[in-house]
């Protein structure tokens, strides 16, 4: 039995072993001059993590008595994190080498968030739950304040870490809570206990503390306040990875979280989740306008991109889930082209956040402000790119769960979104004339521009067939 | 007789004082620190409770594994102070203000 148990773990033993072991060696050896063979080392085994549970795993397999599951509906989302993660470590190697950041520490500790990250998504118990959530936690605190001598980093770093314990916190007392009142920590003991005629009152309260600590990782209104001084003073790399790897991460366990332990009362979370996801949407796309660092600009458009993949998430259907996943999986593809490019905004070697540097930038980089023009148009939702597909799914979605109210806000949110992913554009093509950035930009953040601009526009044949997975998984989630 | 809702009202007190603390107090991040050890403190009397309430011993390990959690928690909180205050050369929650928001 626990042989075939760490079988199903091997992916987590794998990275965490790695993990440590780089680390020793690290230590041991070169200390800071290792850190681009690791930075590469980390980023191949992370793909090679993802191919071997792409291809490899099958089934619905549950170790340690049902605390950790492994199915299609975790693999979908580890895949999704771990390629991402390493498209993040990447593109961010000659941005962290050419301003003295590039640490050893760095690949490691993005390891160790990842065996977190996937610790959570395949959660069947609270314990796991919350080691999972720790892990992940307490390693992004760290590298928010990787640029230990600049206020801003290490007052990033502080605003996260106590925010970031105040909803575990929140998330710990609902787990507390959700385990007297059921008696189990584990989901499936959980599901049984909450049924549709009889829920006791203190797990309805549990649920709803476990929801806000959920709600705050995922960086959802109103418990968002951290994302945008988080994004702006962290290292530009580390907010990348922020936008990306961690919000699947999040997401995928709060669909575990309310479809595994509290799938018999869907109405009750989904109304919470309708909320969730309309403050954010909305929030997201008014409180943008006035932004104009184009970092806390992408912090207001996560949240907002949130509220749409709540929305699949608050129809508590199986489709719901499947266009959640779709959504996230475009989402972060998005994300990953978005930031190669605001990593190569630099005058003069220095880096440059305000999107007033972007003025006339189409007349020097052709190519490139045509890539942005695409991500930005896909960021807002125009059809016929792939980040439309993403958003048509999720309302889909409502619409066939009786919310068409929700998606109709979702619509009208999203027009008043695409005038600051617009405006972007707007500035690269008609702005008035300033002095130009930088033609400078790493191989791999071309790359990785230029493929998610690619992809964007190449996958609306298909979208990849990302959906037959996506499919797969959400039948794997919801029973 | 010191039953059940005794000790979770005592829980939901200290998890209310941690959560004021954190959202009241305007003088000094180590404040911050002890709301929020607080109010892992009050999930870890909710834990063993319940846990003793149910005769089932999983919500003591629970409280095990919060307790060493909060410890490396801890640690971590206090490195990034450190590296807050050599950079800023004060604690004062007034003086996190670099960003706005």
């Amino acid at each position: 039995m626990t042989n075939a148990d760490f079988q199903i773990l091997l992916p987590e033993t794998i990275l965490a072993a790695f993990a440590l072991a780089a680390l020793m060696f690290g230590v041991y050896t070169g200390k800071d001059k290792t850190a681009p063979l690791l930075t590469w080392a980390t980023s191949a085994l992370f793909v090679l993590l993802a191919l071997m549970i792409g291809f490899n795993g099958e089934g619905t397999n549950a170790a340690f008595g049902g605390m950790f599951m492994d199915d299609g509906f975790s693999r979908f989302a580890k895949v999704v994190i771990l390629v991402s993660a390493a498209a993040v470590l990447l593109m961010s190697e000659s941005y962290m080498a050419a301003r003295n950041l590039l640490r050893f520490e760095y690949p490691l500790l993005i390891a160790l968030a990842a065996v977190g990250m996937m610790v959570m998504v395949s959660a069947g118990d609270l314990i796991v739950l919350y080691m999972g959530l720790e892990l992940q936690s307490l390693a992004l605190y760290v590298v928010a304040s990787l640029r230990r001598d600049s206020v801003k980093s290490t007052e990033a770093g502080l605003k996260y870490f106590v925010l970031g314990a105040l909803s575990s916190g929140l998330l710990l007392y609902g787990a507390s809570l959700t385990y007297g009142f059921a008696g189990t920590t584990l989901f499936s003991g959980i599901i049984e206990a909450a049924t549709a005629d009889h829920t006791p009152l203190g797990l309805l309260f549990g649920l709803v503390f476990i929801t806000a600590g959920l709600a705050f990782k995922v960086s959802a209104a109103p418990f968002h306040m951290w994302t945008p001084d988080v994004y702006e003073g962290s290292p530009t790399p580390v907010t990348a990875f922020f936008a990306t790897a961690p919000k699947m991460a999040a997401m995928g366990l709060f669909a575990r979280v309310v479809h595994d332990a509290f799938g018999n009362i869907t109405a009750d979370w989904g109304q919470i989740v309708a909320f969730l996801s309309v403050a954010s949407m909305f929030l997201g796309a008014i409180a943008a306008i006035g932004q104009r660092n184009i970092k806390r600009l992408m912090a207001y458009s996560s949240i907002a991109h949130m509220g749409f993949a709540l929305m699949g998430l608050a129809s508590g259907t199986e489709f719901g889930v499947q266009a959640m996943l779709v959504y996230m999986a475009i989402y972060v593809t998005m994300n990953v082209g978005t930031f190669a490019f605001i990593m190569s905004m630099q005058r003069d070697g220095q880096v440059v956040t305000d999107i007033s540097a972007l003025n006339q930038y189409s007349k020097h980089e052709p190519l490139k402000a045509l890539a942005v023009l695409v991500l930005m148009f896909s960021l807002a939702g125009v059809p016929p790119l792939v980040g439309f597909f993403g958003k048509f799914f999720v309302l889909k979605a409502a619409v066939e769960a009786d919310m068409a109210w929700l998606a109709v806000a979702g619509v009208i949110a999203s027009v008043i979104g695409a005038f600051y992913y617009l405006r972007i554009v707007f500035y690269m093509y008609f702005g008035t004339e300033t002095e130009a950035l930088d033609k400078t930009m790493a191989p791999a953040q071309w790359l990785f521009l230029m493929g998610s601009a690619a992809i964007m526009v190449l996958g609306v044949v298909n979208l990849f067939g990302i959906e037959g997975p996506a499919v797969a998984a959400a039948a794997a989630l919801v029973h | 007789m010191v039953g059940l809702e005794h000790y979770l009202t005592v829980a939901a007190a200290l998890f209310v004082i941690g959560i004021f603390g954190i959202f009241l107090n305007r003088k000094n991040v180590i404040i911050l620190l002890m709301s929020i050890e607080l109010i892992l403190l009050a999930v870890n009397i909710n834990l063993v409770a319940f846990s003793s309430f149910l005769g089932d011993l999983v919500g003591q390990i629970f409280t095990l594994f919060v307790l060493t959690v909060a410890a490396a928690e801890a640690a971590i909180g206090l490195a990034i102070l450190v590296c807050f205050f050599r950079n800023r050369g004060t604690i004062d929650v007034e003086d996190v203000n670099v960003m706005k928001g």
